[in-house]
């Protein structure tokens, strides 16, 4: 197959299919228990130098409480695959845990604005983009999860985000059309939040998958976060709903409202008046310094987080507006 | 003659876009509000995509993320980004709407950087997210904009999203499926579509209260002119009516 275009773009990963499968080789597939502490699961899967993915889209079913883990530990020179990243980007960004970055989404925070730290962190050339889409990334994954070294598709083609891409254009041996091939993406390590896991790592999302069953396939190392431990009965009783099994997942941590502030399909919404503080609160660099001191740095976990945002009542509140019973209330 | 503003003319006209029964890939914002408002006023088996994986919701509400619990409330489907775009890729999604920080004659987009220095641009945006994805593969791509010499240039700083390329058949060489292209771009003053052959942005309908050159003078290029320049209708009442009362109550859109 003859290269006829290619990105100069740097690819961050090895999308070599077989030093994958000598990984995955290692991988234990055992079915045991692998609930623990965030902390303890970010301290041990999620290194300095890492190439980082997350699952959910944009501040939805988007692992947050990791994200402020992952600030917390101090992580440095991460890469992260910013597929449609919107507040877990700004969190990563105040934390300058990233210094290379895939990019389809980055920096907005799509009907809410831009982000002033995010952009001032990419604008700041300390980090390393690479261009791509979301269906590019989307594919990437695919082609990990198929264990191919790439897969073709026909976006791409004669814009600068091809050139500043890692893909490659090409000849297609059936019909001699162009293809573009989008080299295999296989992150070190992925952090999905789920609504329900049991300890082994059976997950079940609902809502829109997003792409988070091709995530899933292509991280070497995987954490569940998940808004409920289930029983594995619970699990054998209804096999149809598993978006995940257990040989993938490498640790299991129940956090309760992990998405939080974004939306967690069935569970709750987004909090749109602590996001908007986020953002009006970067206006002074002094204030928000104290607010992430007082919302990430200050905080021991995640639900400690919470309390200093309004608490249970507020996660209730956040609930009816998911189930939309704050229009049937208003009604009533 | 009803009063309206600005966003409200633009999503009229763009909602009198989707017929009934087509297929379209949308965004939050203006884009989902003309969807929305379709769907109401005339074509109720419009099916609303969203690339975050939302098949045909009945959107209780305005979404503000194209990925949050609305955009699959009441779906028929609750899919995947892959799903949405190999949809899209196998030719099934009619239309999309999109926008950008800057147009070119050609309708290519940027949403990337602005500045000369990649690796330190003056600005950084988003980048594609799926806007590339969807004009490479949705048979007719739609821009909702403001008009506006800053947005209208003559050179993109950076092509994020296809259009017509560089013109004439540039766009079917690249590689991009053929048939696909921009098809029209809506703003608040006029509507603009491609001249088949150059395919140059030229003016085929200017909106109440302007005139064509009031549309040059807020364009960094040189615009074509159809042979025929039509008026733009007006929102109509009826259109209004929907608009801010169903689609849009707390004008989160039209309210900008």
């Amino acid at each position: 197959m003859i290269v006829l275009e290619e990105g100069k773009g740097r690819l961050f990963t090895d999308p070599d299919p077989d030093k994958a499968r000598q990984f995955f080789r290692e991988k234990s597939r055992k079915m045991q228990s692998k609930v623990m502490d965030l902390k303890e699961a970010i301290a041990k899967f999620v290194h300095d130098g890492d190439y980082l993915a997350v699952g959910g889209f944009g501040a939805n079913r988007t692992p947050i409480a990791a994200c402020h883990e992952i600030v917390r530990q101090g992580r440095k020179g991460m890469a992260f695959a910013g597929k449609t990243a919107t507040h877990d980007f700004q969190i990563l960004s105040v934390g300058e845990v990233f210094d290379r970055v895939d990019v389809a989404y980055i920096v907005g925070l799509e009907a809410r604005g831009l982000s002033p730290c995010a952009r001032k962190y990419m604008e700041s050339g300390k980090v390393e983009a690479c261009e791509w889409t979301n269906y590019g990334l989307a594919g990437r994954l695919r082609a990990a999860a198929m264990g191919v070294p790439y897969i073709p598709a026909r976006n791409l083609f004669g814009t600068d985000t091809f050139k500043r891409s890692a893909a490659k254009i090409v000849e297609c041996p059936f019909t001699g059309k162009r293809l573009t091939l989008l080299p295999a993406l296989y992150p070190d390590v992925a952090v999905i939040h789920v609504q329900e896991a049991d300890v082994y790592g059976n997950a079940r999302i609902r809502g829109i998958l997003i792409m988070d069953g091709d995530l899933s396939k292509a991280a070497k190392h995987l954490i569940i976060t998940t808004e409920r431990l289930i029983s594995n009965d619970e699990i054998r009783r209804d096999p149809t709903s598993t978006s995940i099994p257990f040989y993938l997942v490498d640790a299991v941590c129940e956090v309760r409202y992990g998405a939080y502030p974004g939306t967690m399909p069935y569970e709750y919404f987004s909090d749109e008046e602590h996001l908007q503080e986020w953002l009006s609160v970067q206006k002074d660099p002094e204030e928000f310094r104290k607010f992430l001191a007082r919302n990430i740095y200050e905080c021991p976990d995640h639900y400690e987080y919470i309390r200093r945002n309004g608490g249970i009542e507020k996660m209730n509140r956040l609930r009816q507006k998911e189930l939309l019973l704050h229009k049937e209330i208003s009604n009533g | 003659m009803a009063n309206y503003n600005t966003m409200e003319i633009m999503i009229c006209v763009a909602s009198r876009e989707l017929e009934d029964g087509a297929t379209v890939g949308v965004g939050t914002g203006a884009p989902c509000a003309a969807a929305m408002l379709a769907q109401k006023a005339h074509s109720p088996n419009l099916v609303i995509m969203f690339e975050a994986g939302g098949v045909s919701p009945l959107l209780p509400e305005m979404p503000i993320s194209v990925g949050d619990s609305r955009t699959f409330y009441k779906a028929v489907m609750a899919s995947s980004m892959c799903d949405i775009m190999d949809t899209c890729s196998r030719g099934l999604v009619d239309y999309t709407f999109l926008g950008g920080a800057q147009i070119d004659m050609y309708g290519n987009l940027n949403s990337t950087i602005i500045g000369e220095d990649y690796r330190k641009p003056k600005v950084r945006f988003p980048g594609s997210g799926g806007a590339n994805d969807f004009a490479s593969f949705c048979w007719r791509t739609m821009v909702m904009t403001l008009q506006d010499e800053r947005r209208f240039v003559q050179k993109v700083d950076f092509v994020t999203t296809p259009g017509w390329l560089t013109g004439e058949d540039s766009r079917a060489k690249s590689g991009l499926p053929a048939g696909t292209g921009p098809y029209k771009i809506i703003t608040n003053m006029g509507i603009m579509d491609f001249e088949p052959r150059s395919k140059r942005m030229r003016v085929i309908s200017i909106n109440p209260g302007y005139s064509f050159k009031d549309v040059q003078d807020k364009c960094g290029f040189e615009l074509l002119k159809a042979p025929n320049i039509a008026q733009t209708k007006p929102p109509t009442e009826e259109e209004l009516c929907i608009l801010r009362e169903e689609v849009d109550p707390y004008r989160y859109v039209i309210g900008r």
